[in-house]
């Protein structure tokens, strides 16, 4: 797959940012040296819900090299920590969250209940199990099955109501069904680390795996009452987030008590187990979706009811029912959203986030509703296909899923399908065919960009955003590129420092629109002034305006006589300046942009084969197709849209958290017990991408595609197994045993 | 350090790693229920080590408790081994053990007295990238980098170990190796080509 919007310019399409991640170099938050730096480790709970009698930590004080534990009874004073406003300093915010280290209460199990600081990290590992705690233990929920059919557990309920009663209930041609889905939990590979370093009594300097450091930084400040200038929040390479690492979790709070407690650069990472519990996870849900068409198949009205589990301390909520009110053309649209306070931690997006979970239901539902129609499941989304969308009335800026229909077909061999499911058996195995839709907002939120050009023709861009591994370094070098004529090589994008002008966290597939036309912007200013330089001291361009000049190839040349031009270098020798050094602000929407409304969208098609014997689910083939405007990186795009495919593999066919219910321990919180997808789980897979700009959206047409990678693959997996053996689960993750087929005795 | 006394040093270590192994890898319910104050903390001696690392032979004074991966990345600074599970799980931190792929972090570092390490490091010349590296690179076979090393420390010994044969048995051989961001395809595509320049690497 290829751009056509890229030419000569970019002779290397790899990762400018690639070289050092393969040769090992690219420094984690982890892995920061500091002088004199102390290893932290959490001691966690060992149960669900209650209180601590008393924590004993005599014998493991008295461990080599053990520093300090820190629990409740000595926990420094945490300004963010006073619930009370009225004794909270004002510029102080209090901790959103599990407030680390503070009392004596336990709310789900595996909470952080004490740090142990030593002086090496086999001293501080070895203390923790000296940690002697005695517990007032209480009786806790963590069974969501159970707990959802209690109305009175639910809360924060939302409602929306568009059009009339439920009359397509009435209808022949009406599907309805529920929909589950387990808790997921992003495990990223890069294991969530703080190191903390005060510089001084009110200066910190922050090492940390987030997705948005000025987010981290500003927490941090508000929490420990410091002006945002005096925290500062590194974050260079992150290794993976897929949402985890949106917000700031105990390590971060933990990790600065413990520095300045200390007095000395401490550095917590997290063990595999606490990255089940303690940075967040998709949340449990289950759904109730139901569709109602008339003979023709035009949609006459969608019912979507939600529940999904939250923590008994925070409301998390995500776009669960969202999309049943938009994608498609339907008059009458009821949701009704609420959440079940358990005794877990709290959860956070996590790829594709609600929407994801949404779409699992709403696109199974569409192709359940298409057998009974007897009509094909392509036909029936583009019958109610709509340029408008139903719930704001906005036209969208750019669909073209239709275009992604006509590719995936073509390409998975769609005509191949069976029209009666469990027909097609080939050498043991029944063959499916299945797609779905993704769809996500696009949105555009304002970015700073510092750029400076040098009179060296370097050109040097920064702002504070992340990357965590979508390839923001490169797409952001390859705006710049193609706004500015220039090559690539002499482009240096840097970001992952709070320092750097403020951009926004890495996440909502909203980076490469909201910092890649901040990006266009700052070169589209540096171009002109080049031009009011050459205007200005040029002699051959004194007579001339600036809409007569083009800026490329590092000259400002004349657009009607291109042997008119001078180098940059050249010209700022006459201008005597060495530098143009300018920090551009890009804004949200404006008017215009805002007349629309934005979304990416995807179609992915899966082949698989069902193993009439023991029902192993085989994938044989998936085509993935992304409408998202222009494509800015092709390569690193394709790699996200390969990503998603595997992660949606993980959500239909491998990944479930386990709880066991008479601890509220999970069970299985390591990659030996929770199933993520491996090489050979990974489908032949081809990517494509309509490509087209949408240039209602933003200035540079293009819009994300994250999460739209992952957003609705479940189901395409679902339909594909339906296909295939005539069953139809919709309880994640579908296993051989949902399919009707006996566990193999080991 | 001197031959003669690697052999005590060795056997004492032996005797010494089965308690403190035994502490260091009980499960916190176990300790909890039979021995909380039953287990006295052993005080952990310094033991010596002798490995080359990257071609460099190191004498070492390390805590008999530090796992390969710990004495790389904390003692060592060699931070391009990654820590994904320190249970074996993830394969981030593979390395090559005299020339065999290893996982470093459920090894004692003191349990490779002698041995010739590889870290992604060392698989390059410093200055061109390794065949495998640049391969990677090219087929943008990682996303956020952070499993990459061990994706690649794995993928030359699988074609070292003649495993590189089919794109079935490159994904066999590298189930090893978790990689969350989901680049297993662009990974299996950049093994296959280092694989048919029938180049030794």
């Amino acid at each position: 797959m290829k751009s056509n919007n890229y030419n000569t310019i970019f002779l290397e399409d790899e990762r400018v940012d690639g070289a050092d991640k393969v040769n090992g170099k690219a420094k984690y938050t982890a892995e920061h040296n500091l002088p004199n730096l102390a290893y932290a480790v959490f001691v966690t709970s060992t149960i669900a819900k209650g209180t601590i009698k008393s924590i004993d930590t005599s014998k493991a004080l008295a461990m080599p090299g053990v520093l300090d534990i820190i629990y409740y009874g000595n926990c420094p004073v945490v300004p963010g920590y006073i619930s009370n406003a009225a004794e909270r300093p004002k510029n102080v915010f209090e901790w959103r969250g599990h407030k680390v280290l503070y009392d004596n209460i336990v709310r789900f199990f595996g909470q952080p209940i004490a740090l142990v600081v030593a002086d090496t990290f086999e001293n501080a590992n070895a203390a923790v199990r000296f940690v002697k705690t005695d517990y007032q233990a209480e009786k806790f929920e963590t069974n969501f099955n159970k707990a959802r059919l209690i109305p009175a557990n639910l809360k924060s309920t939302v409602n929306y109501k568009r059009g009339t009663e439920k009359k397509f209930k009435e209808t022949n041609f009406f599907v309805e069904a529920e929909y589950n889905i387990p808790i997921e939990v992003h495990n990223a590979m890069e294991l969530f680390a703080t190191i903390a370093h005060w510089e001084a009594e009110d200066k910190v300097t922050l090492y940390d795996k987030t997705q948005g450091p000025k987010s981290t930084q500003s927490t941090i400040a508000k929490t420990f009452g410091l002006p945002d200038k005096n925290v500062r929040v590194i974050a260079e390479n992150v290794g993976g987030g897929f949402g985890s690492a949106l917000r700031s979790w105990s390590n971060v709070p933990a990790a600065c008590i413990a520095a300045k407690k200390l007095k000395r650069p401490v550095k917590l990472v997290l063990t595999r187990p606490q990255m089940f519990t303690l940075v967040g996870y998709r949340p449990q849900s289950w759904q109730k979706i139901g569709l109602g068409a008339d003979a023709a198949g035009n949609f006459i009205g969608i019912s979507h009811e939600a529940i999904s589990n939250t923590s008994r301390y925070e409301d998390f909520r995500e776009g669960i029912v969202n999309v049943s009110k938009f994608l498609y053309a339907c008059e009458n649209v009821d949701t009704k959203y609420s959440v079940l306070p358990l005794d877990l931690s709290t959860p956070i997006w996590m790829r594709g986030p609600g929407e994801a979970t949404g779409c699992f239901a709403l696109e199974s539902a569409i192709d359940e509703l298409s057998y009974k129609l007897k009509m094909d499941p392509i036909q029936l989304r583009i019958k109610n296909f709509t340029t408008v969308n139903p719930e704001n009335k906005l036209p969208f800026s750019d669909i073209n899923i239709k275009d992604c229909y006509a590719y995936g077909m073509e390409k998975i061999g769609w005509k191949n399908r069976p029209s009666i499911p469990g027909t097609i058996k080939e050498n043991g195995w029944l063959i499916g065919y299945g797609m779905s839709v993704g769809v996500f907002g696009a949105g555009k939120g304002s970015a700073s960009v510092r750029i400076v050009l040098s009179n060296d023709g370097k050109l040097l861009l920064e702002c504070a955003v992340s990357d965590m591994g979508p390839g923001t370094t490169t797409s952001m070098t390859m705006i710049a590129a193609e706004a500015m004529q220039m090559p690539i090589q002499k482009i240096k994008f840097k970001l992952g420092d709070s320092d750097l002008p403020p951009g926004p966290s890495q996440g909502g597939s909203g980076t490469t629109s909201t910092v890649g036309s901040a990006v266009d912007l700052a070169c589209k200013t540096v171009q002109q002034k080049l031009k009011e330089l050459a205007i200005q001291y040029a002699p051959p361009f004194a007579s001339t305006t600036a809409d007569a000049l083009e800026v490329k190839n590092e000259m400002v040349v004349l657009k009607k006589d291109a042997n008119t031009k001078i180098d940059i270098s050249t010209l700022f020798k006459l201008a005597n300046q060495e530098k143009i050094d300018l920090t551009i602000n890009s804004n949200g929407k404006n008017a215009e942009q805002l007349k629309y409304t934005s979304n990416s969208f995807s179609a992915h098609f899966v082949k698989l084969g069902v193993n009439a014997k023991d029902g192993t689910i085989k994938v044989l083939n998936v085509v993935t197709t992304g409408d998202a405007g222009k494509i800015i990186s092709p390569k690193t795009a394709r790699s996200q849209m390969l990503g998603g495919v595997v992660g949606g593999i993980g959500m239909a066919l491998t990944e479930k958290v386990d709880i066991d219910q008479l601890t509220g321990q999970i069970i299985n919180a390591s990659f030996g017990a929770y199933h993520v997808p491996l090489h050979s789980q990974a489908p032949p897979t081809d990517v494509w991408f309509v490509n087209k700009p949408d240039m209602n959206m933003n200035e540079i047409g293009a819009k994300g595609i994250g999460e739209i990678a992952l957003i609705g693959f479940a189901a395409a997996l679902a339909n594909a197994v339906y296909n295939a053996t005539g069953k139809r689960v919709r309880d994640l993750p579908i296993t051989p045993e949902k399919l009707g087929y006996k566990t193999a005795k080991a | 350090m001197k031959p003669c006394n690697q052999h005590d040093g060795r056997r004492g270590f032996l005797k010494k790693s089965a308690s403190i192994a035994a502490l260091y890898f009980t499960p916190t319910s176990l300790v909890k229920t039979f021995a909380m104050d039953a287990i006295v903390p052993l005080p952990i001696a310094k033991e010596k080590l002798a490995i080359t690392i990257n071609g460099q032979l190191m004498n070492l004074e390390i805590d008999a408790r530090t796992t390969l991966l710990n004495l790389l990345r904390e003692d060592l600074s060699y931070t391009g081994t990654k820590k994904g599970c320190e249970m074996g799980q993830c394969g981030a931190c593979t390395i090559h053990i005299n020339g065999k792929r290893t996982k470093s972090c459920v090894q004692l570092a003191l349990s490779n007295q002698n041995n010739k390490i590889t870290t992604i490091e060392g698989l390059s010349d410093g200055v061109n990238l390794h065949p495998m590296q640049a391969a990677f690179l090219k087929n943008d076979a990682f996303q956020c980098g952070y499993c990459t090393s061990g994706q690649i420390m794995s993928a030359v010994a699988c074609v070292r170990e003649g495993n590189a044969n089919s794109r079935k048995s490159i994904q066999a051989y590298m189930d090893t190796n978790i990689c969350r961001c989901g680049a297993y395809q662009n990974i299996v595509d950049a093994i296959e080509e280092v694989a048919k320049t029938g180049a030794k690497i």
